[in-house]
């Protein structure tokens, strides 16, 4: 997926406040997402349509009813890309201290 | 879910067409190599058995096939077998879509249950990203990106 649009979805704290909210509570219509945005319907639809875009967001229709869910695979891209490999040598730090618990090499 | 119901959506973009797609979901040789050495056991007959196994011939879930339309959609009932608290929680749903995108195909995955908070969903949650991430790298590079 595009990366720069996953970026600029999440650089607006209204589009993370929704995203958090559908991780609370996934599934959610247009109006159930409106309540307490402080926001007209046609500024969050828009918020939701860019999220959509950036593929953070999967829509689903069920009877007359559209639902949103947050979609987690761009999210689990970006924590492989960009937090697990810092990780990565921290955990290997911690294996070490279990090894050598008492740093008798150094002592 | 409001309504007593838990849900997860998973959407992503595969740079091939419906058919390889199709044939990497429901091939064992396949399925072994992006998830993490699981394989699905089933003649995907609707209403027979799938069974989805480890490396060690493990049973992880199993259920039935609800539905197979090649190359579209496939939903399964499903039942987690290892940890008692998810299998108490009572069979789930899958539902897994191929559509067709502009040089891509993309690939939905519904899992639901009807309860509210249900920690089945929960769990696979974390891993449905992680098998997607490998079976897009697998078909688009011949590599996987995740050993485990």
């Amino acid at each position: 997926m595009d990366d720069e649009a996953v970026f600029r979805a999440l650089a607006d704290g209204s589009r993370r406040l929704l995203l958090d909210r559908l991780h609370a509570s996934n599934g959610q219509n247009l109006g159930e997402l409106c309540r307490g945005m402080g926001m007209s319907r046609q500024a969050v639809a828009k918020h939701l349509a860019i999220l959509e875009e950036a593929n953070l967001v999967g829509v689903r229709r069920e009877g007359r009813e559209k639902l949103h869910f947050i979609n987690p695979v761009p999210i689990n891209d970006i924590a492989e890309r960009w937090i697990d490999k810092f990780e990565a040598p921290r955990l290997a730090a911690l294996a070490e201290l279990k090894r050598n618990p008492e740093g008798k090499d150094h002592g | 879910m409001a309504d007593g119901k838990s849900a997860f959506l998973y959407v992503i973009y595969i740079r091939t067409t419906a058919d390889e797609l199709w044939s990497a979901l429901t091939k064992p040789e396949f399925s072994r190599r992006y998830w993490f050495g699981m394989t699905v056991e089933t003649d995907w007959k609707v209403g027979g058995p799938w069974r989805l196994k480890n490396a060690d011939g493990q049973i992880f879930d199993t259920g039935e096939i609800v539905a197979f339309d090649p190359p579209r959609r496939i939903v399964l009932k499903w039942l987690h077998e290892r940890r008692p608290e998810l299998k108490a929680e009572g069979p789930a749903r899958c539902s897994i879509e191929l559509e067709p995108a502009e040089g891509a195909v993309k690939l939905t995955i519904h899992h639901t249950i009807d309860r509210a908070d249900s920690k089945l969903i929960e769990a696979v949650s974390g891993g449905w990203p992680r098998i997607l991430s490998n079976l897009k790298s697998l078909i688009e590079t011949g590599k996987i990106a995740l050993s485990q």
